[in-house]
C-alpha cells in the first residue's frame, strides 16, 4: 500500500531524532557545572564516595569523550535510562509506571481540545460578524491568554474547594477500593478538571485557526462552484469548506503536540496527577538529573508519537499527499 | 498603516494595558522603594482590609502589590530579551535556508525540526536546572526553545519573495547574492516577522511564569510565576496570593496578542479583510 | 426565436469608496434560445459582475440596484434566496476562468458532478451514478470511469474545464453562462472547448452567455455581442455587425487594438549576429527517491539560433513548451546543462559567478507579471539606477540616464521619485522596459511583456517596442504564448514545442506557408483566425490601393 512506505520513512526519522536528543541530554550532562557523576548522582548521591565512583566507571569519564558518548547512546538505545538514587529505582520503571497516567490525560486533552476547537470555531465562522461571534472569539482570546497552571488553580479553587463538584487532587479516590466500572468513573471524574485545563489553552488556538480557515476557504472559487450547482449553505460549509478547512488545523495540531505534552508537567503538578510531569517537577526539587533527562526523552517520543497519528490523519483526509509522495 | 492599527479597538486596549504594565516597572522603585522582598506586615492579610496594603500580604508577610509591579520588569524584560535573541537565530538560519537552498536549506531545517519535536517546554526546564536558573540561563533557554517557529517563517517568506521577478531583475543587475538576500528580499519579509515577534513576546511571557512557578526561577528576582507556585500550597485559605499575580499575566499577554493581531490586520489588510468578510 | 433571458435597466452598485458608484448601470439585453451572446469588455468593465448578479453570487458589499432580469416568466433579481437557489444549477448553470480552483481538490471529479443532482433532490444513487458517466462522456473526457474516481489534481486544465462544463450541464439548463472559460488554456485547448461549447448549444439548444475580453473569441462563438466600457454597454448587435461595422469608437479601440494579423512589412536586416546559442539544453529533474528513478524534462532540448542585430526575433509556444526556461537561460537565470550562450563573443553560460556579474549588462529581461517585478519598497529611481551603479557607472550620471529613460518610456522623470504601488500595470511595464534598457543591453529578452495587459494597454505597450526597436535598434527575444501578439512585432518567429524548435522563420512564411504540421494546428487554433485572415485580405488589399 502506499500509505506504508511513508510511514515507515517517519518511523526511521522519528528513530534518528530520538538518538540525537539521546546524545543532546549527553552534552546536557556535560554542560552542567561539575563532574557529571556528581550531577547524575543528584543530591542523594553527594556524600557517597562508592557510588560516584561506580558512576564513573559507568560512565567511562576516564576514556575519551567519544568513548564515553558512544557508550551513553548505547545504554539508551538499550533502554538503560540509568538508576534514580533519590527514589532507589531504575529510570525506566519509574517512568513506566507513570506513563499510563500521562497518556490518558495528554490524549484526552488533545480529544477535547481538538474537537470543541473545531466546531467552535466552525460555529463563529458560520455566524461572522454577529455577537455570539464576538463572545467566541473573545473567549479564545482570554483562554489564549491565560497561563495554564494559573487556570488549573483558579479550577481547584472554584470547582473542587467552592462548589465542591469535581475532586482536584490525585488519579482517584484513595482507600475507596473501587473495581471495574465504578473505578473507570472515579478515574473519569479526576480526570475532568486536568483535562479541561490542560485543553483549554489548546482549544482556543483550534478555534481561531478553525475560524479563520474556515473563512478563508469561504472566498475560494470552489466555494462559488458549489453555489452555483444550487447547494445550500450548510451543506456547502460541510461537504466543501470544512474537508479543506480542516487540514491546516490538523498540521498545527501535529505541531502544537510538543507544548501539549509540556504542558502536562504544569497540569500534573497542580492536580497531584500520577505522570511523569510530576516525576519531573518531583525530581527537579531532587536535582534527579538522570529522572529529568529520561522524562525528557520519552516526552519527546510521545512527541513523535502523536506527529505520526496526526500525518496519518492528514493522508487519510488530502487525497494529494499520497499520490504526490 | 498606523491609522490603520489605530482604528482596531482590541488592538488600541492592548497598547494601553502594555503601557500601564510598562509605566509600573519601570517606576517600581518609586512606588515600593523596600523593594519586593521586604516584609512589612503580619503575614495572610486579606486584600483591601489594611491601608497601604491593597491586595494584602503573603505567606512571609510581604506586599502582594510591591511583588506585582517588581515582577513586571521580570516578564517584561525576559520576554523582550528572550524573543530578541530568538530572532537573532532564527532569522539568520531560516533566511539562508530559503534562500540558499539545496543542502543548506536541507541541513537547517532537519535542524529546525528536530528542535520542533523536542517539547519545548520539557527543553526549557532540562535546561534551566542544568544551568541553574539565574535571569541570563532563563532567557536563553526560552530563546533557544522559541526560536523554530521564526526560522520556518523567515524560510517560507524568503522562498515566496524569492520567486518575485524582481529578485531575478536585481540578479540581472549584478549585484551579488547577499545584497540581494539583504537589500531586496530580506526587507520584504518583515511584516510577519513584526507580527510574530510581538506574539512570541506574550509566549515567552508565559513560558518565564511557568518556569518560575515550577521553583525554576532566579531566586534573586522576584517574579509573577514564583509568587503563585509559592502559593500553591495555600490557595485554599489565601486565594489572593495566586489570583493577582495570574490576572497581571493574563492582561499583559492578552494585550501583547492584541497588539500582535492589530499589527496582523494593519500589515496585511488584505487577510484581514478575509477575516472580517 | 424565443426569449430565454431579458434584462432590462439593470444597475450594479458597488460600495461606498470603490473607484465609481457603479459596476454596471442601465445594461439591457435579450439572450434566446439556443443564441450565444458574448459580453466582451477589458478589466473592470463590469462583464463579470453582470453574470455574478443574475446568478445571486455577487461579492459582499455589491448590490443590484435597479432593473429587471426575466427568466422564465420571472425576474430572478427579486426571487427570495431558496427560489433562486433552486434555479441555479437547474436552470441557469455556470462555468468560470479559472477550472485549476473552480474544483474542489478533495473531492472526486464524479462526486463533484453528481453533487448537483443531489443538490437539488434529482433521481436515487444509481441513476446519478450513471447520469454522470453519461456527462463525463459527453464533454468528451477520455476513460470516462477512471475520470470519474479522478481527484482535481490528476487532470489537465483541459480536462478540469471539461468535467466544470459535464457538471453545468447536468441538469440540462435553459441558459448557460461561461465567465471567461478559456482565458487560462492554452490556445490549442482553447479552441477544443470552444468547439465544445459549440457543439453542446447546438444539441441542446441552451443560450449561452459568453464573457470574455477576447474578440478573437467574439468571431469564434459570437451570435450576438455587447460591449461594456466601465459598466456601461456602449454598443451590442449581431456579431457580424459589430466586428465589421463597429459604431462605438471605443469597439473600434478595442478592435485596432487586436493583432487581427495585419502582418508588417519585412525589413532588411544587419547579418551581424547579436545572440548565438548552440545546441542549448537543459533537463529538470523532479522527485524520485531512494528507489524510483525521478522524472525528466527536457525543458530545452538542442536547441540552435541566432537573432541579428536590431532583429526581434517572436519565441512562440505553449505552456510546458520550454520557451520561458530557454529565454531564462539566455539571461542565465537557469543555467544550461549543454551548450553555448554567445553574446557578441562571450558565451555566457561558461561564465563564473564573478565573471557574470561583471557580464550582467550584456542581456537584460522585461518580466510578465508587472505586479511582481519592481520591488515594492525602492523607488524608481533605485530600481532603475542599481544595475548601471553596479556596473560601476557614477551614481550622477545613472541617475541622469535613468531619468531620460523614463522620459523615453513615455512617463517623465518625475516618475524616479515615486514608488511602484503608484502605477498602473502598464506603466509599470514601461519602467520594467527602461530598468532593461538602462543597463545598455545587447539584447532584451521579453518573457510574455504584455500578457497579463489588457488589450488596449497591450497595443501601447506593443507600439513603444515597436517605437524603441526604430530608434534604438533594439535587439529582442520576444517569447509569447500568442501567435497574433507575435505578428505584430517580431521579424522571425520561432516556434517551440515540447523543448525543441520545430519550426523559425519570417513572419509570413510562418503564417502564410507553415511546414511544421504544430505550427499549422497552432495557427488553426487562433480564436478568430478566419476572420482576421479575411481581414488581411482586405487590409492587404486596401494596402495595395495606390
Amino acid at each position: 500500500m502506499a500509505v506504508i512506505a511513508p510511514i515507515l520513512g517517519r518511523l526511521v526519522k522519528a528513530l534518528v531524532t530520538l538518538l540525537a536528543i539521546a546524545v543532546l541530554n549527553f552534552f546536557l550532562i556535560h554542560a552542567a557545572p561539575g563532574d557529571p557523576a556528581v550531577v547524575l548522582a543528584g543530591e542523594a548521591g553527594a556524600a557517597d564516595e562508592q557510588m560516584i565512583a561506580q558512576l564513573r566507571e559507568r560512565f567511562g569519564l576516564d576514556q575519551p569523550f567519544h568513548v564515553q558518548l558512544g557508550s551513553y547512546v548505547w545504554n539508551i538505545v538499550r533502554l538503560d535510562f540509568g538508576y534514580s538514587f533519590r527514589q532507589g529505582a531504575p529510570v525506566l520503571d519509574l517512568i513506566l509506571d507513570r506513563l499510563p497516567a500521562t497518556l490518558i490525560l495528554t490524549l484526552t486533552a488533545f480529544c477535547i481540545s481538538l474537537t470543541l476547537g473545531i466546531a467552535l470555531g466552525v460555529a463563529a465562522s458560520a455566524r461572522v460578524g454577529k455577537a455570539s461571534d464576538s463572545l467566541l472569539t473573545t473567549l479564545a482570546l482570554l483562554f489564549y491568554a491565560t497561563p495554564l497552571y494559573w487556570a488549573a488553580l483558579m479550577a481547584v479553587l472554584v470547582f473542587s474547594v467552592e462548589l465542591g463538584w469535581l475532586p482536584g487532587f490525585g488519579y482517584e479516590t484513595v482507600g475507596a477500593g473501587y473495581t471495574g466500572l465504578a473505578r473507570i468513573g472515579d478515574v473519569i471524574r479526576h480526570l475532568i478538571l486536568p483535562a479541561s485545563t490542560l485543553g483549554l489553552f489548546f482549544m482556543a488556538v483550534y478555534m481561531r485557526m478553525t475560524r479563520a480557515s474556515m473563512l478563508e476557504v469561504a472566498q475560494m472559487d470552489f466555494v462559488k462552484t458549489a453555489r452555483a450547482k444550487g447547494l445550500s449553505g450548510p451543506v456547502i460549509r460541510r461537504r466543501h469548506v470544512l474537508r479543506n478547512a480542516i487540514l491546516p488545523v490538523v498540521t498545527l495540531a501535529g505541531l502544537q503536540a510538543g507544548q501539549l505534552v509540556g504542558g502536562a508537567v504544569l497540569t500534573e503538578t497542580v492536580f497531584a496527577w500520577p505522570g511523569i510531569g510530576r516525576l519531573m517537577f518531583e525530581s527537579l526539587a531532587a536535582r534527579d538529573y538522570n529522572t529529568i533527562l529520561g522524562v525528557f526523552l520519552v516526552s519527546a517520543a510521545m512527541v513523535i508519537a502523536f506527529n505520526i497519528l496526526t500525518d496519518l490523519v492528514y493522508r487519510l483526509v488530502d487525497p494529494r499527499i499520497g499520490a504526490r509522495a | 498603516m498606523i491609522r490603520r492599527f489605530a482604528s482596531n479597538k482590541g488592538a488600541v486596549i492592548g497598547v494601553l494595558i502594555l503601557l500601564a504594565v510598562i509605566a509600573l516597572a519601570v517606576s517600581a522603585d518609586l512606588l515600593f522603594p523596600r523593594g519586593p522582598w521586604a516584609m512589612v506586615q503580619r503575614p495572610f492579610l486579606v486584600p483591601f482590609s489594611t491601608d497601604g496594603l491593597p491586595l494584602g500580604t503573603d505567606t512571609l508577610g510581604r506586599d502582594v502589590a510591591a511583588g506585582l509591579v517588581h515582577g513586571a520588569r521580570v516578564s517584561l524584560l525576559v520576554g523582550l530579551v528572550s524573543t530578541l535573541v530568538a530572532l537573532m537565530i532564527g532569522v539568520p538560519l531560516g533566511a539562508v535556508a530559503g534562500f540558499y537552498g539545496g543542502w543548506a536549506d536541507e541541513g537547517a531545517m532537519r535542524f529546525t525540526e528536530f528542535f520542533q519535536t523536542i517539547p519545548n517546554f520539557a527543553l526549557a526546564i532540562v535546561l534551566v536546572a542544568i544551568l541553574e536558573p539565574t535571569l541570563g540561563s532563563i532567557t536563553l533557554a526560552i530563546a533557544i526553545v522559541s526560536w523554530p517557529p521564526v526560522a520556518r517563517l523567515v524560510r517560507a517568506e524568503v522562498m515566496a519573495v524569492k520567486r518575485r521577478d524582481y529578485v531575478d531583475a536585481a540578479r540581472l543587475a549584478g549585484l551579488s547574492k547577499f545584497r540581494i538576500l539583504t537589500g531586496e528580499v530580506l526587507p520584504n519579509t518583515v511584516s510577519p516577522i513584526i507580527v510574530m515577534a510581538s506574539l512570541m513576546v506574550a509566549t515567552a511571557i508565559l513560558l518565564e511564569s511557568s518556569l518560575s512557578f515550577l521553583g525554576l526561577g532566579d531566586p534573586n528576582a522576584m517574579s509573577w510565576g514564583y509568587m503563585i507556585g509559592a502559593a500553591r500550597t495555600v490557595i485554599r485559605s489565601a486565594w489572593w496570593l495566586s489570583f493577582f499575580p495570574g490576572v497581571a499575566i493574563l492582561l499583559t499577554v492578552l494585550a501583547l496578542n492584541l497588539i500582535g493581531e492589530g499589527l496582523s490586520d494593519a500589515l496585511n489588510p488584505h487577510l484581514s479583510r478575509k477575516g472580517t468578510a | 426565436m424565443r426569449p430565454v433571458l431579458t434584462i432590462e435597466d439593470l444597475s450594479i452598485a458597488l460600495p461606498a469608496g470603490a473607484d465609481r458608484p457603479h459596476a454596471v448601470s442601465g445594461m439591457s439585453m435579450t439572450i434566446g434560445e439556443g443564441e450565444i451572446l458574448c459580453v466582451v469588455g477589458e478589466s473592470g468593465s463590469g462583464k463579470s459582475m453582470t453574470a455574478n448578479a443574475l446568478m445571486g453570487l455577487l461579492p459582499p458589499g455589491v448590490t443590484v440596484a435597479g432593473g429587471r432580469a426575466v427568466f422564465d416568466g420571472r425576474d430572478v433579481l427579486a426571487l427570495p434566496e431558496t427560489q433562486r437557489r433552486a434555479l441555479r444549477g437547474r436552470q441557469i448553470a455556470m462555468i468560470f476562468q479559472e477550472p485549476m480552483t473552480a474544483l474542489n481538490p478533495l473531492m472526486r471529479i464524479g462526486e463533484q458532478i453528481s453533487e448537483v443532482f443531489a443538490a437539488h433532490g434529482m433521481y436515487g444513487p444509481t441513476e446519478r451514478e450513471r447520469r454522470t458517466l453519461a456527462l463525463v462522456t459527453e464533454v468528451g473526457l477520455p476513460d470516462p470511469a477512471k475520470i470519474m474516481r479522478a481527484y482535481p489534481f490528476q487532470l489537465s486544465g483541459g480536462q478540469r474545464q471539461r468535467a466544470m462544463i459535464a457538471m453545468a450541464l447536468a441538469l440540462e439548463p435553459e441558459l448557460l453562462i461561461a465567465d471567461e472559460p478559456t482565458t487560462a488554456l492554452d490556445v490549442t485547448t482553447q479552441a477544443q472547448i470552444l468547439d465544445l461549447i459549440l457543439d453542446l448549444r447546438r444539441r441542446r439548444g441552451m443560450g449561452v452567455m459568453f464573457i470574455t475580453h477576447d474578440f478573437g473569441v467574439v468571431a469564434e462563438i459570437a451570435d450576438k455581442v455587447i460591449v461594456m466600457e466601465k459598466g456601461i454597454a456602449v454598443e451590442q448587435g449581431s456579431a457580424a455587425e459589430v466586428l465589421d461595422t463597429p459604431q462605438h469608437p471605443y469597439t473600434s479601440r478595442l478592435l485596432d487594438a487586436i493583432p487581427t494579423g495585419r502582418l508588417p512589412e519585412a525589413r532588411s536586416l544587419e547579418p551581424a549576429p547579436v545572440l548565438e546559442l548552440k545546441g542549448l539544453r537543459k533537463v529538470y529533474r523532479t522527485g524520485g527517491g531512494l528507489f524510483r528513478p525521478p522524472r525528466e524534462v527536457r525543458a530545452v532540448d538542442d536547441v540552435s539560433l541566432t537573432i541579428g542585430r536590431g532583429e526581434v526575433l517572436g519565441l512562440v509556444g505553449e505552456s510546458g513548451s520550454g520557451k520561458s526556461t530557454l529565454g531564462r537561460t539566455v539571461v542565465r537565470l537557469v543555467t544550461p546543462d549543454a551548450g553555448q550562450v554567445l553574446v557578441g563573443g562571450t558565451d555566457l553560460a561558461a561564465l563564473s559567478e564573478e565573471e557574470l556579474r561583471k557580464s550582467r549588462g550584456k542581456v537584460q529581461m522585461v518580466f510578465q507579471d508587472p505586479y511582481a517585478s519592481l520591488n515594492p519598497r525602492h523607488r524608481i529611481l533605485r530600481a532603475l539606477t542599481a544595475g548601471p551603479v553596479a556596473m560601476g557607472r557614477p551614481r550622477a550620471a545613472a541617475e541622469a540616464k535613468a531619468r531620460e529613460l523614463l522620459e523615453i518610456v513615455g512617463l517623465g522623470p518625475e516618475a524616479a521619485e515615486r514608488f511602484p504601488h503608484e502605477f498602473s500595470g502598464g506603466q509599470r511595464q514601461r519602467i520594467g522596459i527602461a530598468r532593461a534598457l538602462a543597463m545598455e543591453p545587447e539584447l532584451i529578452v521579453a518573457d510574455e511583456a504584455v500578457s497579463a495587459l489588457d488589450v488596449s494597454i497591450q497595443a501601447q505597450v506593443l507600439d513603444l517596442l515597436r517605437d524603441l526597436r526604430a530608434r534604438l535598434g533594439l535587439s529582442i527575444l520576444f517569447i509569447t504564448h500568442d501567435l497574433r501578439v507575435a505578428a505584430q512585432l517580431c521579424d522571425r518567429i520561432a516556434v517551440m514545442q515540447t523543448g525543441r524548435l520545430v519550426e523559425m522563420g519570417a513572419v509570413h512564411d510562418i503564417f502564410l506557408a507553415p511546414r511544421d504540421p504544430y505550427t499549422r494546428a497552432l495557427l488553426a487554433a487562433v480564436p478568430g483566425a478566419d476572420w482576421a485572415a479575411e481581414n488581411r485580405m482586405a487590409g492587404n488589399a486596401e494596402g495595395a490601393r495606390p
